[in-house]
């Protein structure tokens, strides 16, 4: 199972937990699972065409899997992938 | 019978290696890069300050054997030249360097810059700090990295502030004590009550103020060295290029997308590099966006998120400390940027999450179709600037 951190914002989806795990043999395989076990990521995550929202940036391990094999990037047990939205919070 | 001082410093003349002004300034060309020739002038700082080689390392011999290393590195191998007034000082102290400190490949510079100036070479005049400010800043003229030069560098620096909010506080007073020379600030808000949990430029007798006024009179309080140049106005498609035109760095604390697309997008055309961090809850994220040598804002971030994922258009909690965390991640990579020392955070972000303790850094690459950075600047219209689909609209829509 690799292991996934969650962004503040999914938290809430995911019962609030920093990190989940889900098992697949690479990025789209574990990013369904996530959606399986935790049903209110999947809009999220997916756009209605079912690829990653552009919106959503997605790390295996430091690197982000569209300079990889993007969501077909294998990814193995010992894995972490880092779900990564966009935050602009500062001056307020 | 003792030998006299002149009669040692004869003995030791002969034993060292000394070279003519015209082959010093033959490997002056040389220097650069880590294994360069190093050119050390061991003379007070006084004389320092009245004239020096260019390019030339400065430490009073009476602080060589521990600050030599700092500057020379630890290869023993690497050339070193050392010089002074006339040749005398330079000598004992490449003696100490060779004998006391094992650097094999040592030499003075013959006749100091006495000689130097007499064959007409150029001479470098540093700028010269008062006495008070020698006192302010000791502690970074101790420091090889920063020293006379460096801080000569943050004096003549101009840093725009976006907010003098949870971020551009602690980042703005920082910034003013170690002697950024013009700080401009750019807020269009007061200071509140429920402000003063984390920005801590703020005071309560300042509640009502206007926030850069505020942030003025505690940058004013800590140094008044620093120039404070107020923008009581909210940044936006209009007046972005004329405030942020001149300014060396930008520290972007901004809350909101639509600002932040802006600034990328003027900055790149101006070739001005930004500091970047946001914060929410007890998370907070950090990059240095330098244009054209790393990747921009929308390399990272192409599209931004809609509304329900993007809590910045609504208020938020924050755990008051985390702004002054990532505040201050954001005035140490200024300072880098500023001295030129170090590897500031270009083409990395940093995530900090507070409750964890953990710090995770994530590789950001150059998008090669990106809509701005991928262009010559000169090629960036004024109507592109900050344009992306109505996402002010779901801002609205959010509340």
């Amino acid at each position: 199972m690799a292991k996934i951190k969650i962004p503040p914002v999914l938290r809430p989806s995911v019962g609030g937990e920093k990190e989940v795990q889900a098992g697949g043999g690479d990025v789209e395989a574990v990013l369904r699972a996530l959606a399986e076990q935790h049903p209110a990521t999947e809009s999220q995550l997916f756009g209605a065409d079912g690829q990653l929202n552009r919106y959503v940036n997605v790390y295996l391990n430091d690197e982000d899997v569209r300079v990889l094999g993007g969501l077909q990037t294998p990814v193995s047990e010992s894995d972490t992938l880092v779900i990564l939205p966009a935050m602009a919070g500062g001056a307020a | 019978m003792s030998p006299s001082g002149a009669e040692v410093i004869r003995r030791i003349r002969s034993q060292i290696d000394e070279v003519d002004p015209s082959e010093v300034k033959a490997v002056l060309s040389e220097t650069g890069d880590a294994s360069a020739p190093v050119l050390l002038d061991v003379r007070e700082s006084d004389e320092w300050d009245g004239g020096h080689v260019p390019g030339a390392k400065h430490i009073p011999r009476g602080y060589l054997e521990s600050r030599v290393e700092g500057i020379v590195g630890a290869d023993r191998s690497r050339r070193v030249i050392v010089y002074c007034a006339s040749g005398q000082r330079s000598a004992l102290a490449a003696n100490t360097l060779k004998e006391l400190l094992g650097y094999e490949n040592v030499a003075s510079m013959n006749g100091g810059i006495t000689l130097w100036k007499d064959r007409g070479y150029a001479v470098e005049t540093p700028v010269t700090l008062t006495r008070e400010q020698r006192d302010r800043y000791s502690r970074h003229l101790l420091l090889p990295e920063i020293g006379l030069e460096g801080q000569t560098k943050l004096l003549n620096a101009k840093v725009l502030l976006l907010g003098a909010g949870g971020l551009g506080a602690p980042t703005a007073l920082y910034l003013a004590a170690a002697g950024v020379g013009t700080l401009g600030i750019v807020d269009d808000d007061v200071v509140e009550v429920s402000n003063l949990q984390r920005q801590v430029i703020h005071t309560t007798d300042r509640v009502g103020m206007t926030k850069v006024d505020s942030a003025e009179a505690a940058i004013k309080g800590l140094n008044p060295d620093v120039q404070v140049v107020k923008h009581h106005t909210r940044m936006n498609a209009a007046n972005i290029v004329e405030i942020i035109e001149g300014y060396d760095v930008i520290v972007d604390g901004v809350d909101n997308f639509p600002t932040r697309y802006l600034l990328n997008d003027a900055t790149v055309r101006l070739g001005i590099p930004v500091v970047s961090a946001s914060i929410l809850g007890f998370d907070g994220q950090l990059s240095v966006f330098k244009p054209y040598d790393g990747p921009c804002y929308r390399c990272l971030y192409p599209v931004p998120p809609p509304a329900e994922l993007a809590p910045s258009c609504g208020a938020n909690g924050v755990v008051g400390v985390l702004p002054g965390t990532m505040g201050l991640l954001q005035a140490t990579e200024v300072i880098k940027l500023v001295v030129g020392i170090g590897e500031p955070l270009v083409g990395r972000l940093l995530l900090y999450e507070a409750l964890g303790a953990t710090f995770t850094e994530l590789k950001v690459r150059r998008d090669p179709d990106c809509p701005i950075c991928s262009r010559e600047p000169a090629e960036i219209r004024d109507d592109e600037l900050g344009v992306f689909p109505d996402y002010e609209a779901f801002c609205a829509a959010a509340g």
